[in-house]
């Protein structure tokens, strides 16, 4: 196993490379000109021409491309062009409110979509089904932003429960951080949670067919050690698949939910640094998520033989 | 007890268990004293010599001082300086330094960091490279006092230390100032009232600025960026809402305090609410404009630039920028802010009155058009050229002009636009854009109206008329003179199209009833602004 493990990190590196040649190139040849941003509105092509220069931007391709592979080589992802931060910094200042919103989606999920899926599966045909995949049909169908808004304007402006946007550090309480998040986390949970509800439901319908749940039945097994114990354990793959690959669906989503909700997280540095052509910071971003995704794939593949022991590496 | 409460309670009792951490006590009227504010765009940069965006520029006036400063009269008042003399011949200027001032870091004050500030200010303010174009030498006298020796007179030169356009004069330690001026500073110690927290400082998202207990105020009544800037509140946070409706939310919710620029169709649900106040926040306002390409077939044919002007109905602009209000816009037959001195509509009368749409229609015909695509680059991730574009889309096509109507974002507008390469291959016939109000009080800041082909802004247009009626401008001996020249100026610039005024708008601030001593103007002033909980 550890040698798999070992093997499977070994392998991110091309992949690494391959994916930091094509964001520099794609940025390369990208229109727009952060000397223009910077220089302001008013400012000379002179003036826009002497800050390129003073950046850099002004060099070939491959000597821009060169430095830059030479700098992350040396664990350096750059300085960001407008706010003279290393980009390193920008993005750890940016994780914590990421990675908390993700972490609490993630949760939120886990905790409503799988027993949804499993009461749906075990209902099947039934009133309860049809409610709760119409909740899944409803969750897919609402875009995040929609959905933010209307938790927004009922919990923080009608109800007054909860605030509106913002971040609050863990260092500074647990309800602080937690009640910056709650509303964020379901908005950006409601399509996660249909789609892991949908798929735990279609796995654990093909496992309550299975002859060993028969078999667990005619054992005069207990509904609840039917369901959570034999089938769903049976039934995990699939699941753990999706919510690996829902990761990705929460990055993505997170770009939204964070600026509807003023989260001061990755996803809005993304946007911002991308509306700007903060060059080193879009790459930093991009090389850091496609980190993510790679690392993701390979604890989904470790988790399998975790759920199922007929799989080895 | 509220919902809230109880929730906070048990949220709170599970995380001390959960995590041994606990909120830290607040001690009481700490709220008041902290002034929430969200500002028309991010911070993303803080050199205000290097990055010259009004953001920027903002946050700097809190943080670094000026020597002089304009008042809402628009007359440069002294505020680090004490005293100033000028020779007979007007060539040489020496000011002294008001005693007791003093930097973040605790250092005086001095000559010297005056004359490295001011160098690198000159190097890229347009006012500052025509000071430098004439400039014998700028020398510290002595700690306090210092010179500037000029070639030929500069009358100017007061306005062109106090005035509010990007980049202003202002004043930083030597050691700072003598970054390359194309070069960003990493050091913010400053000679204004407030610090900046650095060390706080979430780029895109927050900044922090912290009173300056050792600055030193005027006694005279603060007035724009002159006069005493006392500050009433303990700290400023600067709180980026990329989302209008967030923002309208948070200032609803009593989260935030203040917000710099409310979007029209959000106005009327804040004006609703009785703990919010809401008034027009600059009275300069703004100018809508769109620039043709003078280089290039059709719009390097004046008739065709006259034609456009002549169809063009700035209400149409206008109401697609501002909506239904009324309060919120008036038509521009010029280009100089309505209401200050200088203001004329000399030579307006192409943009008054009923469009006529066939006299259009002919005049461009007899321009040679025939029917080449007019590539108009649209940024669509700013509402005021969004909504410019789509009437300008919509006007051209009533001209029977065939548009070619590029949708993009304002990073690629802002490069596209420094192509001087045929529309075709790369380069462009129209964009929009606007102007601070501000910017357009007279010809100095006015980079838009200079008319100097190849040196003048983007469209590159070339009218000597105009050029010649800056120039009198500059050597303008009294307020009689400038307004005869400025009079002049607009008749030379709408006859030869420098560029299309779209039209006159306001934008509105909204704060909430608890902060009282917001004053209207070009930038959100926060001396004499006060909070109670």
């Amino acid at each position: 196993m550890l040698s798999y493990i070992l093997r499977r990190i070994l392998a991110t590196l091309p992949v690494m490379a391959i994916v930091a040649l094509f964001v520099f190139s794609l940025l390369y040849i990208a229109p727009g000109d952060p000397a223009v941003v910077i220089a302001g509105d008013q400012a000379s092509p002179e003036d826009v021409e002497r800050i390129r220069q003073s950046l850099g931007l002004d060099r070939p391709f491959l000597i821009q491309f060169g430095s830059w592979v030479w700098r992350i080589l040396h664990g350096d992802l750059g300085t960001s062009i407008f706010t003279n931060l290393p980009v390193s910094a920008m993005i750890g200042q940016r994780l914590g409110p990421t990675l908390s919103l993700m972490m609490v989606t993630l949760l939120l999920t886990i905790v409503v979509a799988v027993p949804l899926g499993v009461l749906a599966a075990w209902k099947a045909g039934s009133f309860i089904d049809r409610v709760i995949m119409g909740f899944a049909v409803f969750g897919f169908s609402l875009p995040v932003f929609v959905v933010g808004y209307m938790l927004a304007y009922v919990f923080a402006l009608e109800l007054e429960w909860l605030p509106v946007q913002g971040y609050t550090p863990l260092t500074e309480g647990f309800w602080p951080w937690l009640e910056n998040l709650i509303l964020p986390a379901i908005a950006l949970g409601c399509v996660y949670i249909a789609l892991v509800a949908r798929i735990t439901r279609a796995a654990m319908l093909e496992v309550l067919q299975q002859d060993y749940i028969r078999t667990a039945k005619a054992k005069g097994l207990g509904q609840g050690g039917i369901l959570f114990i034999h089938a769903l354990k049976n039934a995990a793959v699939p699941i753990v698949t999706v919510i690996g690959i829902g990761i990705a669906l929460l990055i993505g989503g997170a770009v939204v939910t964070e600026s509807v909700f003023a989260i001061p997280g990755l996803g809005r540095l993304t946007i911002d640094a991308i509306l700007r052509r903060d060059y080193p910071v879009i790459q930093g971003i991009v090389l850091l998520f496609s980190f993510v995704y790679v690392l993701v794939n390979l604890m989904i593949d470790v988790t399998y033989t975790l759920v199922d022991p007929r799989i080895r590496y | 007890m509220d919902r809230r409460t109880v929730l906070k309670g048990l949220a709170g009792a599970g995380g001390l268990a959960l995590t041994g951490l606990s909120a830290p006590a607040i001690a009481q009227g700490t709220a008041a004293r902290t002034l929430r504010f969200v500002p028309q765009a991010n911070l993303a940069n803080f050199d205000p010599i290097w990055g010259t965006q009004y953001v920027v520029r903002n946050a700097a006036a809190l943080v670094w001082d000026t020597l002089y400063g304009v008042d809402a009269k628009l007359q440069p008042l002294r505020q680090m300086v004490e005293s100033e003399e000028t020779t007979d011949d007007g060539k040489t200027w020496t000011f002294k330094l008001r005693p007791g001032l003093k930097f973040h870091d605790g250092e005086p004050v001095l000559s010297k960091d005056v004359v490295a500030s001011l160098s690198r200010w000159a190097a890229r303010d347009p006012m500052g490279l025509m000071i430098l174009a004439i400039q014998q030498e700028l020398t510290a006298v002595d700690d306090r006092t210092f010179k500037w020796v000029l070639k030929q007179p500069f009358p100017k030169m007061l306005y062109a230390l106090a005035k509010n356009n990007s980049p202003c004069a202002f004043i930083m330690p030597e050691r700072i100032a003598k970054t390359d001026p194309f070069k960003q500073i990493s050091d913010y110690v400053g000679s204004g009232p407030m610090k900046f927290a650095k060390s706080e400082w979430v780029p895109g998202a927050k900044s922090v600025f912290e009173k300056f207990a050792d600055y030193v105020p005027r006694q005279e009544k603060a007035s724009w960026l002159a006069g005493g800037k006392q500050i009433l509140v303990d700290r400023v946070e600067w709180l980026v809402m990329p989302d209008p409706a967030t923002a309208a939310a948070a200032l609803q919710n009593g989260e935030v305090d203040w917000w710099e620029n409310p979007i029209a169709d959000l106005v009327p649900v804040l004006k609703s609410n009785k703990n919010i106040s809401v008034d027009i926040g600059d009275p300069l306002g703004n100018i809508g404009s769109f620039r043709m390409n003078h280089l290039f077939a059709p719009f390097n044919d004046v008739r065709a630039r006259r034609a456009v002007l002549m169809a063009l109905s700035q209400e149409d602009y206008m109401r697609a920028i501002v909506g239904d209000d009324d309060a919120l816009w008036k038509p521009l037959p010029g280009f100089f802010t309505p209401g200050t001195s200088l203001y004329s509509e000399m030579g307006g009368e192409i943009l008054k009155g009923k469009r006529d749409l066939g006299a259009a229609k002919k005049l461009l015909a007899e321009s040679g058009y025939s029917g080449q695509p007019v590539t108009c680059l649209v940024a669509q991730d700013q509402p005021i050229t969004k909504a410019q574009g789509d009437v300008t889309a919509d006007l051209l096509k009533k001209l029977g002009m065939n548009v070619d109507f590029v949708a993009t974002d304002w990073g690629t507008v802002g490069s596209r636009r420094a192509q001087k390469t045929p529309p075709g291959q790369g380069g462009w016939n129209m964009f929009h854009t606007w102007h601070a109000g501000a910017d357009c009080i007279n010809p100095a800041p006015y980079t838009a109206i200079r008319a100097n082909g190849d040196k003048a802004w983007f469209g590159w247009p070339n009218s000597p008329n105009t050029e010649k009626e800056v120039t009198a401008w500059f050597d303008a001996k009294n307020l009689d003179e400038e307004k005869a020249a400025v009079g002049r100026l607009n008749k030379a610039a709408l006859d030869d199209v420098v560029y299309a005024p779209t039209g006159f708008f306001l934008t509105y601030t909204a704060w909430r009833k608890n902060v009282s001593g917001i004053t209207k103007g070009p930038l959100p002033f926060f001396w004499g602004v006060s909070k109670t909980a």
